[in-house]
């Protein structure tokens, strides 16, 4: 809220010594953060007097109005300027600035010859002083005589400080409300204005318009305070209109600018009805069957039937606490004005505002809760303000339920102490508590009874009440001191994975990315998924309708992203994310409000968790291109399906696992060079080369490969137990097999190590040679034997083959390649 | 040849002149051959020496014994000399150029989002606390309701949600991840110490200073005992480990529903000071919507952007490159720069 240094003046007795930058501290230290801070009138200089118009003259033959002005500004000649403005007439008082004067931005005013005639300085508008935007034309003043300094007339020079309101302190939202915590802040005196408001002055009777609370819940208390005879064409005067201004708002009508100005004032929104428009009494009541209503903005708004609504008799008036209807609108023919000013139900209003997208200055109080002794207060003021200054006369006043008992808080006040971690006087709780409001019943030392004031409704309970006293007293006052936990902390087997794993793919050439994990429908297509990998959430607000599905696997982030580093000119590109993927839509599971008053029940506490679907964690990457790079010393070498799926196995031993590697024809993988890896027997990883169509329709360079493994999915290993290191030679033994093409080289492998014996220590493929026709294809494997306690000799060693080569030969027909 | 002590004088002076004037090793060889082979001057003679009479055998023995053997020792040390000669020159033969390494590799990084959440999992591990971490897509009642937030709560708006469809599944991409704390809450009983990093969610527009997808890092202690007190110097250890050891931090009085007393903290750093995050002490309704007693227990919990601490301890001037998977910004960090 923006808040002119005047008003707060009016308040709070700030000594002159104390700087802008003092009271910008002051307002931080009592958690009101300061957006900013607007000295006006210092780049501004008089003579600046007010003129009264006695002549108008046509400069004919310009392209543009042009006036010859003449001026009484209360000098013994008449003063004549030229003004390209035309909202004013003669008899008009105007700002003239004379020669000599200076206005914001440097500019400096002088006798001129213009448009053929000597001008003698410069009527000005608001935009030209600082005050507003408005340069709709010149300002036309409705109080001063000529010659009266403007400058002072128009309160130029003041400071404006744009505070910042957190959402739980709806009666900051009000020069009443700051001035308080500025004071509070400062250590300085404070008046309340509201306690300078008589309401005895405004006794309930029926005379005037009546209400009624119809829907208990939806508000607490109103009054509606009746005004006949007032003079609608009385003008604001200029020390209301420029503090509305200066505090953001604009100066409409009167009764308008009275009702704002004392919602600034003192925090409580007011809404004034013409009383002709209304038939019967108010009602404070849900829209239930109204259909719709016409605000104050000439829009039509659909009701729903749970919106709050201020009606009469026969339809709803006002949108309740959000905005005015354009029926019962005071116009400028008004002359009985009804004054409402209600406590309602914070929730409902903040309903009613998201409902219809429709914030305004009096939604945003109400919906972070208005002090319930304003309602009576505030429209006083109001009728105090309509009678002074538009000659109206108090009709009669209603009022319909009442201010709310404040909840009693049992507190101790060593407690300060106890929370803040620092020492609390007794005696600077008291008075902290005494200057938010707080009144306070002493039990014993141990025991206060501490009522908040009315304003104060977020305070229910002693940390409250600490939060109050630590603010005052400064948080920086608390000297730190370090907590130490149990001492029990390791990490995780799954955040142990994934540091191993990140570091290992780093280490190797890879860059870690984040994506975004949102895709669209196009990419899903295109990347042929189904199943699990298809049915993706969608989000209902989405940030583009280019992505509004939660990504169900890693590849379309990866493939965007690798597709993003060619496109800025890298010749390769090698990219991992580890991350989360959202999975299993079938599972969403409703569950009923459930309340906070206490623990949920173990029963609901499982249906919570349980409607959270699976959120598996993936580790993925992109390779385009190659990982060994040309250089001066040679050619690098592409990275092809066998390194995606090599790797992919790596990661899976590095959590302590075996990988099985299985054909598989997986989208968006290529269908002959896909792997399948399980671990138990569950599938646990994807790699191999990506589909051409899939890289031709992204603009990936062919060949491009991929994997992806599921982290999450990969069992914890239990800790490994190792044999001894053999230290007696190694014998190896090469067999060259001629075996069908369609036979799997990992089973030839199983079949050769079931047949070798306990001594094998290593197999390992050394060539695998196609050209052999028949669908043949011959594979040479180098097997090492070791013992634990002799040289092998040369025999035993071939015997050892030639029962791994039987053992081939005896599962897929394995021949021994002459 | 005639066995005559001149003889062996010569043919041994002029087998160590052919020594000393070898030039290289293969020089030498032959010279070995010539004058120390079964074929040389000496070694005849040497032969010989059995048709002697056993006093000329003794005398002259010792004449032919003393030249052979100086001819060993002077070929033996010609032999030294020409390898180490030898060694030099191919040592300089084999030189190369070692200014430009071979980087046959691509280069590859971690993101500093990881490099930081590994730090600072590191301190507070070491702290005694424990990493937790939780969905992203998370139940409405764990990531508002349980946190003090209510439906229609203007709290509630302060965080520009993401919903999922359809509404009553009241799931939603986590605002913060306090929704971790509350599970940790709702599953372990106090004393609890946990740190909680992981991507959270708000629907703010890209810019070079907001992401709608960004990290956050929580930290949560509930204990008997626990003050505001211990929250400042928790903090301030923190930020003294990121930031560098006189990193100042201050706390200035704000709004959270789920704590209260509220702060925002903020550290000076390199002349200013700089929003870090949220914190405060844990707020009773939420102890109380977990089960925890108020009357036993307190705690404290804070809250900081990843992004953002990045951002200022790097320098790093646009959110894009942390977010657009450019791998030259990770390649930036290596394995690990702080």
């Amino acid at each position: 809220m923006k808040v002119p240094l005047s008003w707060l003046r009016e308040y709070v007795e700030i000594p002159s010594g104390v700087t802008n930058a003092e009271i910008e501290e002051a307002f931080v230290s009592v958690g009101f953060e300061v957006e900013g801070v607007e000295v006006q009138g210092v780049d501004i200089t008089g003579p600046l007097v007010v003129g009264k118009v006695l002549s108008i003259q046509a400069v004919e033959g310009q392209k543009k109005p042009i006036r010859y002005v003449g001026l009484d500004c209360g000098e013994a000649e008449i003063r004549y300027v030229i003004c390209g403005a035309t909202n004013f007439s003669e008899n008009d008082l105007v700002v003239v600035s004379l020669p000599g004067a200076v206005l914001p931005g440097g500019f400096e005013i002088a006798a001129r010859q213009t448009y053929g005639h000597t001008s003698n300085g410069m009527i000005c508008s608001s935009r030209e002083l600082g005050l507003s935007e408005d340069h709709a034309g010149i300002i036309v003043l409705h109080e001063g005589n000529p010659g009266d300094d403007a400058l002072r007339l128009l309160q130029v020079s003041d400071v404006i400080f744009d505070v910042a309101v957190n959402p739980d302190r709806g009666y900051a939202l009000s020069v009443r409300g700051l001035a308080r915590e500025l004071a509070a802040a400062l250590k300085l005196p404070y008046t309340d204005p509201a306690a300078a408001i008589n309401t005895n002055d405004y006794q309930l009777n029926t005379s005037g318009v009546q209400v009624s609370i119809d829907d208990p819940t939806a508000a607490s208390v109103i009054y509606i305070r009746t005004v006949s005879g007032f003079d609608s064409g009385s003008k604001t005067p200029l020390w209301m209109s420029r503090r509305i201004e200066k505090c953001g708002m604009r100066s409409i009508s009167l009764a308008v600018d009275i009702t704002n100005y004392v919602m600034l004032e003192l925090g409580q929104p007011l809404h004034a009805f013409d009383v002709e428009k209304i038939s019967g009494s108010l009602h404070i009541r849900r829209a239930e069957k109204d259909f719709e209503i016409t605000t104050l903005d000439g829009q039509v708004r659909k009701l729903s039937s749970t919106n709050l609504v201020v009606a009469d008799d026969k339809q709803p008036l006002a949108l309740a606490g959000t905005m005015g209807g354009l029926h019962s609108e005071v116009t400028e023919t008004s002359t009985h004005l009804a004054i409402e000013a209600a406590r309602f139900d914070p929730i409902s209003i903040a309903k009613n505002s998201r409902f219809h997208r429709l914030s305004s200055e009096a939604s945003r109080r109400l919906e972070r809760a208005v002090d319930p002794a304003l309602a009576s207060i505030s429209s006083a003021r109001a009728v105090q303000l309509l009678v002074e200054l538009g000659g109206a006369k108090h009709l009669g006043s209603a009022a319909a339920g009442a201010v709310p008992e404040m909840p009693i808080i049992d507190f101790d006040p060593h407690f300060a102490s106890t929370l803040l971690g620092i020492p609390v006087g007794v005696d600077v709780v008291e008075t902290n508590l005494r200057t938010v409001g707080c009144s306070i019943e002493i039990v014993n030392d141990s025991h206060w009874k501490v009522t908040p004031a009315t304003w104060r409704s977020d305070l229910l309970n002693p940390s409250d009440l600490v939060e109050e006293i630590g603010r005052l007293v400064g948080l920086n006052s608390i000297e730190g001191t370090l907590p130490v936990g149990p001492a029990r902390a390791t990490l995780s087997p799954l955040q142990y994975r994934k540091r191993g794993v990140a570091n290992y793919l780093a280490n190797l050439g890879f860059s870690e990315v984040y994506n975004y994990p949102f895709v669209n429908q196009e990419m899903v297509d295109l990347l042929g998924f189904v199943g699990a990998r298809a049915a993706s959430f969608k989000l209902a607000n989405p940030m583009s309708d280019q992505a509004p599905l939660l990504r169900t696997h890693l590849l379309p982030g990866l493939l965007e992203t690798a597709k993003r580093n060619l496109n800025r000119g890298a010749k390769d590109c090698a990219i991992f994310e580890i991350g989360s993927v959202f999975r299993d839509v079938t599972k969403l599971a409703h569950v009923s409000p459930v309340a906070t008053d206490l623990r949920p029940s173990a029963e609901t506490i499982a249906e919570i968790y349980a409607s959270v679907p699976p959120q598996p964690l993936f580790v993925g990457a992109v390779v385009a291109g190659s990982l060994d790079r040309d250089g001066w010393w040679g050619t690098g070498r592409q990275f092809e399906w066998s390194d995606a799926v090599t790797q992919a196995l790596k990661i899976i031993e590095l959590t302590g696992n075996t990988g099985t590697i299985v054909q598989s024809d997986l989208a968006p993988w290529h269908p002959g060079r896909c792997a399948e890896i399980q671990v138990g027997g569950k599938p646990v990883a994807h790699a191999g080369e990506l589909h051409p169509r899939v890289l031709e329709a992204l603009g990936l360079p062919a060949r491009s490969c991929a994997f992806a493994v599921i982290l999450s999915e990969l069992p914890v290993a239990p800790a490994k137990s190792v044999k001894p290191i053999l230290t007696m030679p190694a014998a190896t033994q090469d067999v060259s097999l001629i075996v069908d093409a369609a036979v799997p080289a990992s089973k030839i492998e199983s079949a050769l190590i079931s047949g070798a014996g306990d001594l094998l220590e290593s197999i390992n493929l050394f060539d695998r040679y196609e050209n052999l026709g028949d669908g043949k294809v011959s594979l040479a494997f180098t097997l090492a034997f070791r013992a634990p306690d002799r040289t092998l000799t040369a025999d035993e060693v071939s015997r050892y083959r030639e029962s791994a080569v039987q053992a081939a030969a005896e599962q897929y027909g394995a021949v021994v390649r002459v | 040849m005639s066995l005559s002590a001149q003889a062996i004088e010569d043919a041994k002076n002029e087998a160590l002149s052919a020594i000393a004037a070898a030039s290289d090793l293969e020089a030498l060889k032959e010279v070995k051959s010539a004058h120390a082979g079964d074929k040389s001057p000496i070694a005849k003679a040497n032969q010989q020496l059995g048709t002697l009479t056993p006093e000329e055998r003794a005398s002259f023995g010792k004449v032919v014994g003393q030249a052979k053997n100086q001819v060993i020792v002077a070929l033996e040390e010609r032999l030294k000399v020409l390898e180490a000669e030898r060694d030099a020159r191919v040592l300089v033969e084999e030189r190369v150029d070692v200014s430009i390494p071979a980087r046959r590799t691509l280069q590859g990084g971690l993101h500093p989002l990881t490099i930081l959440t590994n730090e600072i999992c590191d301190l507070f591990l070491g702290m005694g606390y424990r990493v937790a971490e939780g969905p992203e897509l998370e139940a409405e009642w764990l990531n508002f309701d349980a946190l003090n937030i209510p439906a229609d709560h203007p709290a509630r708006t302060m965080q520009d949600t993401f919903f999922v469809e359809p509404a009553d599944s009241h799931l939603v991409l986590r605002t913060h991840t306090s929704p971790v704390q509350v599970r940790t809450m709702l599953e372990e009983k106090p004393p609890i110490y946990v740190i909680c990093p992981g991507r959270t969610y708000r629907a703010d527009e890209l810019d070079a200073t907001h992401t709608p997808v960004f990290s956050q890092v929580e930290g949560l202690v509930i204990d008997k005992g626990i003050t505001m007190a211990d929250l400042k110097g928790t903090l301030d250890h923190f930020a003294r480990s990121i930031f560098g050891p006189d990193v100042k931090t201050r706390l200035r009085s704000s709004f959270f529903p789920f704590t209260e007393p509220s702060a925002e903290v903020d550290f000076f750093f390199n002349g200013r000071w700089i929003e870090w995050g949220g914190c405060g002490m844990v707020n009773p309704k939420v102890l109380i919507a977990c089960g925890i007693d108020p009357e036993v227990y307190s705690g404290f919990a804070f809250g900081m952007g990843l992004e953002r601490t990045l951002m200022v301890r790097h320098g790093i001037t646009d959110m894009h490159d942390i977010v657009e998977g450019d791998a030259r910004f990770s390649q930036n960090f290596g394995m690990g720069v702080k």
